[in-house]
């Protein structure tokens, strides 16, 4: 018997909400095994993951290792710098190489969108979406959702604001398909041409003032200004980002309202949040890593338990 | 051939007994204890956790001392888990107090294969060391597949393999009764 539906976690767009609430739920249940003196629960022992990262990360990768190392998963790291993949080596051939190996489950993180998608394809263990492209990043959304949920008690009928670059954001999408799924309202804000035409589709509302966003939200996720797009025109300087688009010590002091804020990391401090306000307690960045790996605990529990998966 | 689904069902304990067993249960564990400041009950999910309620209640009335509850849901310690997931829920554990040194009640509903408490013993050494763990049921149905014996015996009942001892409380089932369902 399945406890979820899905046999792979590529994206929030196509699981169902029941699967979105169970590994929420069960995730909680793996935040009280954090608390123990101990740990670490036997539930995967004998099973082999891999985690294959074709793009750099810290913080999910190692989300993902203590995640796996706590269920007492054996845990097999692989990384495209230091690989095959420099000498011209497929997607396919690497994957199938590893698959031999009899792996039980793959978490992926690749910068092409769909990538994810197309392993299935190639092997019939579950696999695990650690952020393809700028398509999706299934576990930060599930666990920013655990996050507002912890804290308010609910998702349904909250009002929540993302702010940042949307365009290029995988938080962002994955955050918009699940937050809408579970019956929240949606708004998000960014400067135009860092916001995808026609995204009212997705049933989101669209503002250009932070402002508007602030006085609307219960609470506001902020996303990571990516350096590495300055250089190429979108945004003129930080600074004006800042201004504009900053969560800043000021403009929270103006609005006097109770806002929970989010961020899915790495901070740049005095960019798109102060560093007051990072560290505030309206503030649950922290909060969102632990919820991290719980999270992920329960997303790698859910996908390797079941009975039906040969 | 007609297969009978029906299923072949008699009371084998009524609320009054159930009540009677669980007090004469606490009053076991308090005898059984030289210092009761030592002790801690700790009950498995879901049933477990209702009769170490009970129990704790019980201890508190007659002997005004209030012990400390624990709750331990095994789900992520069973060796069987994959074939087991189709159970209705994962709850967390509640451990509440510092398992060192103490002297642990483990408490459940029936006694049967001796997987649960199995699982419930490895779990409790996540949270630390206690000084010793005593296992009470309210049900014993034999059909050991583990050396695993109960301290504390509400009743000894031994069954067939294709019978179920199917304990209900009214905090959850809305009444108190211990069914035997033959399948």
């Amino acid at each position: 018997m399945k406890k979820i539906e899905s046999k792979h976690l590529l994206g929030l767009e196509k699981i169902s909400k029941k699967d979105i609430e169970t590994i929420i739920d069960v995730g909680f249940t793996f935040r009280e095994v954090l608390e123990r003196p101990i740990k670490k629960v036997p539930v995967l022992n004998g099973k082999n993951i891999v985690n294959l990262f074709f793009e750099n990360s810290t913080r999910t990768k190692i989300s993902f290792e203590l995640a796996e190392k706590r269920l007492s998963a054996d845990v097999t790291n692989f990384s495209a710098s230091s690989s095959s993949v420099q000498k011209g080596e497929t997607l396919k051939d690497t994957i199938q190489n590893i698959h031999v190996m009899k792996m039980d489950c793959v978490v992926m993180r690749h910068p092409v969108p769909g990538s994810c998608l197309q392993l299935t394809n190639y092997v019939d263990v579950p696999i695990v979406n650690a952020g393809d492209g700028t398509h999706e990043h299934p576990t930060q959304a599930l666990l920013d959702m655990m996050s507002i949920k912890e804290r308010f008690g609910k998702i349904e009928g909250l009002n929540i604001g993302i702010v940042g670059d949307i365009l290029h954001s995988r938080v962002a999408l994955s955050n918009i398909y699940g937050l809408i799924k579970m019956g929240a309202n949606v708004k998000v804000c960014a400067p135009p041409h860092l916001l995808q035409r026609g995204i009212e589709k997705l049933g989101v509302s669209v503002c250009y003032d932070v402002d508007d966003l602030i006085d609307w939200a219960d609470a506001i996720n902020v996303l990571r200004i990516q350096r590495e797009r300055m250089g190429i025109g979108l945004i003129p300087s930080t600074r004006e980002y800042r201004t504009f688009f900053g969560i800043t010590n000021e403009r929270l002091a103006r609005h006097k309202k109770e806002l929970v804020i989010m961020h899915p990391g790495p901070i740049n401090r005095g960019v798109e949040i102060d560093s007051e306000v990072a560290d505030s307690d309206q503030a649950i960045i922290l909060d969102q890593v632990l919820n991290g790996v719980a999270v992920r605990m329960s997303v790698l529990y859910l996908l390797l338990g079941s009975k039906d998966f040969e | 051939m007609e297969i009978n689904l029906h299923k072949n069902k008699s009371i084998l304990l009524n609320k009054e007994q159930i009540s009677n067993l669980i007090l004469r249960l606490s009053h076991e564990i308090i005898e059984s204890q030289k210092n009761i400041d030592s002790i801690a009950v700790v009950g498995i999910r879901t049933r477990g956790e209702i009769i170490a309620k009970r129990i704790i209640q019980n201890i508190y009335e007659n002997y005004k001392k209030k012990i400390d509850l624990g709750i331990l849901d095994v789900t992520f310690y069973r060796d069987d888990f994959s074939e087991n997931l189709g159970s209705p829920k994962v709850g967390p554990s509640d451990i509440p107090f510092n398992v060192n040194n103490k002297n642990i009640i483990l408490i459940d509903d029936v006694l049967y294969t001796g997987r649960t408490v199995r699982a419930a013993m490895d779990e409790l050494f996540a949270f630390g060391r206690p000084d010793s763990i005593k296992l009470g049921v309210l049900v014993d149905r034999g059909h050991r597949e583990l050396p695993i014996r109960a301290d504390f015996i509400g009743k000894n009942f031994p069954t067939s393999d294709n019978e179920h001892v199917h304990v209900l409380v009214s905090e959850i089932d809305g009444e108190d009764k211990v069914n035997l369902v033959k399948y």
